[in-house]
């Protein structure tokens, strides 16, 4: 056992796991606060998601054939792709809300979940199309900007691409930004407030329809954020790529508590970090037995065993009370 | 005719929730007859039938029933020894007909396999239909015969009360647990089931212990009430000692009807 | 009496018909068309029985000979309706929501090939595999017992879970049952990964019938059989503590039904019949790799099941026929009329569809086709096309 090499990669890896536990912190957001205040997992989200990557990556694509990718200061495309991103997604987030789940509230908890699941298929087989017939493909590679791929040494054993510092400001950013909103805005208060008794806030003279449709908007422009950064992050994004890393972050969220804001960011991280050094350690641990290919295994033993053992999640859920 | 003797005790109950004692120290205690339980709203007298059954376990305190401790069993296992409960809000099996909740309601009683129902065997052949016979019986006890194949979520509310009896009567119980058997009904439909409940009491040799609020019936039929306010025990005895004491007044209606003529309230 | 010669004739017609127009999907469609009409035509039963009888077993393979895919469509109408039969159980009678269910067609599928086929020697060295094809029949049984083991294996552990945690962990499972098929040739090779098994034995089939006919009325066989479960399932006290728990669990163990003994009992049903159809299924297609056993799979099975109507059994069957059709017919059908109209340069509007982007492909959009279907049957017919009629029992007399 080389136990060097577990020590050289550590940094690297670590680094890798917070990236993608941001990530997953920014889509386990959309389902969570979805959960919180319908009890409602909204399973179209990973197509939401990933939604928001094809909105930046068709920007990115247009200003390139206009010649004008280069141009333009790549802070501001940046910007302009995340703020279309989440646009899109948020969008597409109330909408999907208003068509799909809105008419089966009353319903029996499964009826509005198949309706979800229906959803998602919808959108990936929805932006399939569109893109087949707008580009011919439907397999995007994200342009790249140079200035992003630069990478410099912190460490003997660790460097870090301008990509990478990019999407972990960028999560940062949206983080913090959506803890003010919940916390210390109105908006954010009527929301909390519906999450925990739907029939107390409307006596409050809050409408209830308007907010539940306001949380969509919110996850959904945090799902969007999410994508943006997943395509410039790993490049390559297909109609489907949001399938898995939607299971996983919905996984995350349920590691942090259902409903539970804080819980979701926590969780998104901690996910992270685990599938990052299960990918590079399992293989070096067994031998190469076990590779990285088992990586999405690993999140789903872990929601299964959190399920299981500690179904509050590691910092409790936030759900309604029941009467 | 002799009523079979039920020996089922509850003693030293005690249930909290987070900070909340919902009830402390309760005694209970029924050989054979009609027992009721009153109390104002929140006294915890669900609670108890929730733990006599299994639903949830008490912090403290034993359950026996015929001897056996009952506590940390699960609802089905409490079932099968023969006590079964009826809900305060009425949870019958919606969407199907009411012969098939009393059908259900035998599942205790059943002893059929897998190996019987997917190959039809001679036993199952004789059992099915014998289940159905008793359906029906019950189902004619309570005076729903003609709502058989009715499906339950359309029956008046009233047929839905007894046709949850039916179905608690289906799994052949020794005691028999109601919460609130005749809210919503009128007077007549109260009075009429009380006297079911009677003759169930006569004919099967079973016990019931009632959960109610409607006064003129818990003093007509029960032979013993007891009274819990605030999770405790405050009185117990006939009905006619338990109309006259202090006690239960105060807990009722405050301290203020004490000095008015005692009559059991609502 | 009008319904009755109605009946009989446009099935008469209409098989005749597809014997005449062998290529003409619609035609085809117009067949089992009349085989719905049969269905829901008020003609006395024995009629039905009998049409239903000689449309399956003479009309069909008469059929077949003239166009071999209609038969291959037939037959994996077949399949499917096991599969939607079998999560009828699940999430129909039980209303417990699997979302995962391919993974028991997975392992039946995998247990025929593995044995079947010489890549055991792989495993356990030697020349010993495969079994000689007789086996199959055995394995039938025997992709029987391991799906429905991992059934209960799948179901112990997350039965306590409600109704929406246990769809998202039944997606987990059917997931890792994937990933394992894909990656499982390492460091023992049981599964050969993404490259699958092959080739698989098929079975010697009596009567010397040709091999897409065999397998169309083994098909066919097993279907009937799982029928008559699915019926005395559901008349007994099983199926009525599976609908108790579906109602109102909390009241099912009250009124003495044991939860987890029950639900593990459905999961345990309703895998059943997905191991057996999946050892058909590998010995049909001669090789299996992890893709034909994908999430697309389980919804689709789903999108059947909600379909033709939770907890019915006609509805599963009809609905099972109405999705593989959809699919392997009328997407099919409209992706080779696309191109031909594409070669024969036809335009529309003043726009030439030779125009069309190359990558849309109509046959490719199965997803599309489930999501729609889930999605308006919730909103607007959430009971199925064919729900569950409550039947109405026969009461004695009485004393």
């Amino acid at each position: 056992m080389d136990y060097q090499l577990l020590v050289d990669i550590f940094p690297q890896v670590l680094l890798d796991g917070i990236i993608l536990g941001f990530m997953y912190a920014l889509i386990a957001l959309g389902y969570t606060m979805v959960y919180g205040v319908l009890e409602f997992i909204n399973f179209a989200h990973s197509e939401i998601f990933i939604v928001g990557a094809f909105v930046g990556v068709e920007i990115l694509l247009s200003l390139k054939g206009a010649g004008l990718l280069e141009a333009l200061p790549w802070p501001l495309v940046l910007v302009l792709i995340l703020a279309a991103g989440m646009a899109g997604s948020a969008a597409l987030a109330v909408s999907v809300e208003r068509i799909a789940y809105r008419p089966l509230r009353q319903a029996p908890r499964l009826i509005p979940l198949i309706s979800a699941i229906g959803v998602s298929f919808f959108l990936q087989d929805l932006i399939r199309l569109v893109e087949s017939v707008w580009r011919n493909a439907f397999n995007l590679v994200y342009p790249t900007l140079d200035v992003l791929n630069e990478r410099f040494e912190l460490t003997s054993t660790l460097d870090v691409s301008v990509k990478s510092l990019v999407v972990i400001v960028a999560a940062l950013a949206m983080l913090w930004a959506l803890h003010a909103i919940v916390n210390r805005t109105k908006v954010g208060t009527a929301i909390r407030a519906v999450a925990e008794d739907q029939a107390a806030a409307s006596l409050m003279g809050i409408n209830v329809n308007r907010i539940i449709s306001l949380t969509f908007l919110i996850g959904g422009a945090m799902g969007g954020a999410a994508g943006v950064l997943f395509g410039v992050q790993y490049g390559l994004i297909n109609p489907y790529s949001g399938f898995i890393p939607g299971l996983k972050a919905f996984t995350a969220a349920v590691l942090g508590g259902i409903g539970n804001i804080p819980g979701a960011m926590i969780g998104g991280i901690v996910l992270g970090l685990l599938e990052a050094f299960a990918a590079s350690y399992l293989s070096l641990l067994t031998g190469g037995a076990f590779g990285a290919e088992y990586k999405d295994i690993f999140a789903f033993s872990v929601l299964i065993l959190i399920l299981i053992f500690r179904p509050k999640g590691l910092l409790g859920e936030v759900v309604r009370e029941r009467a | 005719m002799t009523t079979a003797a039920v020996f089922f005790e509850a003693r030293n109950v005690t249930k909290r929730f987070g900070g909340l004692t919902a009830l402390s120290s309760v005694d209970f205690a029924l050989e054979s007859g009609i027992a009721s339980i009153i109390g104002p709203n929140g006294a915890g007298k669900t609670t108890l039938f929730n733990i006599f059954t299994g639903l949830y376990p008490c912090d403290e305190g034993a359950v026996t029933f015929k001897g056996r401790s009952l506590v940390g069993l699960r609802p089905d296992q409490i079932t099968a020894l023969g006590v079964c409960r009826t809900f305060q809000n009425i949870r019958l099996f919606a969407n199907m007909t009411a012969i098939e909740n009393v059908l259900v309601g035998m599942h205790a009683r059943v002893t059929l396999g897998l190996w019987n129902v997917l190959a039809h065997t001679s036993r199952f052949r004789h059992t099915e239909p014998r289940l159905q016979a008793r359906a029906e019986a019950l189902l004619e006890r309570v005076g729903l015969r003609a709502h058989a194949n009715d499906v339950a979520r359309n029956l008046a509310y009233g047929s839905q009360r007894r046709l949850e009896l039916a179905r608690a009567l289906a799994s052949e119980p020794s005691l028999l647990l109601l919460d609130e058997p005749t809210a919503g009904m009128t007077q007549g439909e109260a009075v009429a089931l009380m006297r079911l409940l009677r003759d169930l009491v006569t004919d099967l040799g079973i016990a019931i212990v009632l959960i109610e609020h409607n006064m003129r019936v818990v003093m007509e039929v029960s032979d013993r009430v007891t009274v819990l306010d605030h999770g405790e025990k405050i009185a117990e005895g006939t009905p006619r000692e338990v109309q006259t004491s202090t006690k239960v007044i105060e807990a009722y209606l405050g301290t203020r009807a004490r000095e008015r003529q005692p009559r059991a309230a609502r | 009496m009008i319904y009755s010669v109605l009946a009989a004739a446009v099935v008469a017609l209409s098989a005749w018909a597809v014997a005449t127009f062998p290529r003409s999907v619609l035609v085809f469609l117009l067949f089992q068309g009349s085989l719905l009409f049969t269905y829901v035509a008020p003609i006395p039963a024995w009629l039905r029985a009998v049409l239903f009888a000689v449309a399956l077993l003479v009309l069909m393979p008469v059929i077949g000979y003239y166009n071999g895919y209609y038969l291959e469509v037939a037959t994996q109408v077949g399949i499917f309706v096991a599969l939607a039969l079998g999560l009828n159980i699940v999430v129909g009678l039980a209303g417990l929501l699997d979302l995962g269910y391919v993974a028991f067609f997975a392992v039946g599928a995998y247990t025929w090939a593995i044995f079947g086929s010489p890549h055991a020697n792989q495993i356990f060295g030697g020349g010993a595999f495969p079994l000689a094809p007789g086996w199959f029949y055995l394995f039938l049984l025997v992709g029987l017992f391991v799906a429905a083991g991992t059934g209960l294996l799948l179901g112990l552990p997350v039965l306590r879970l409600h109704g929406d945690y246990l769809a998202i962990v039944t997606l987990g499972f059917g997931e890792v049952i994937r990933v394992l098929a894909n990656n499982l040739d390492k460091p023992i090779n049981i599964t050969n990964g993404p490259k699958g098994i092959t080739p698989i034995s098929r079975p010697p089939m009596p009567f010397g019938l040709p091999t897409s006919e065999a397998f169309y009325f083994l098909v066919l066989v097993i279907v009937a059989v799982v029928i008559v479960v699915n019926r005395r399932l559901e008349d007994s006290h099983i199926g009525r503590a599976w609908e108790a728990i579906r109602e109102d669990q909390l009241a099912a163990q009250a009124m003495g039904v044991p939860l987890v003994r029950t639900k593990l009992l459905a999961f345990a049903c309703g895998a059943s019949f997905a191991g057996v159809m999946g050892v058909v299924f590998s010995a049909k297609q001669v090789f299996i790799n992890p893709e034909s056993f994908t999430f697309l799979e389980s919804i689709g099975v789903l999108a059947m099941v909600i379909l033709g109507g939770m907890g019915s059994i006609p509805g599963a069957v009809i609905g099972a026929t109405v999705v593989t059709v959809l699919n392997l017919q009328v997407l099919k059908g409209l992706s080779l009329w696309l191109n031909e109209l594409k070669n024969a340069g036809v335009t529309v509007l003043g726009y030439s569809l030779t125009n069309l982007p190359t990558q849309l492909e109509p046959a490719k959009y199965e997803r599309m086709i489930f999501g729609v279907i889930l999605i308006l049957m919730m909103i607007f017919r959430p009971q199925g096309i064919f729900p569950v009629r409550r039947r109405a029992r026969e009461l004695g007399r009485q004393e």
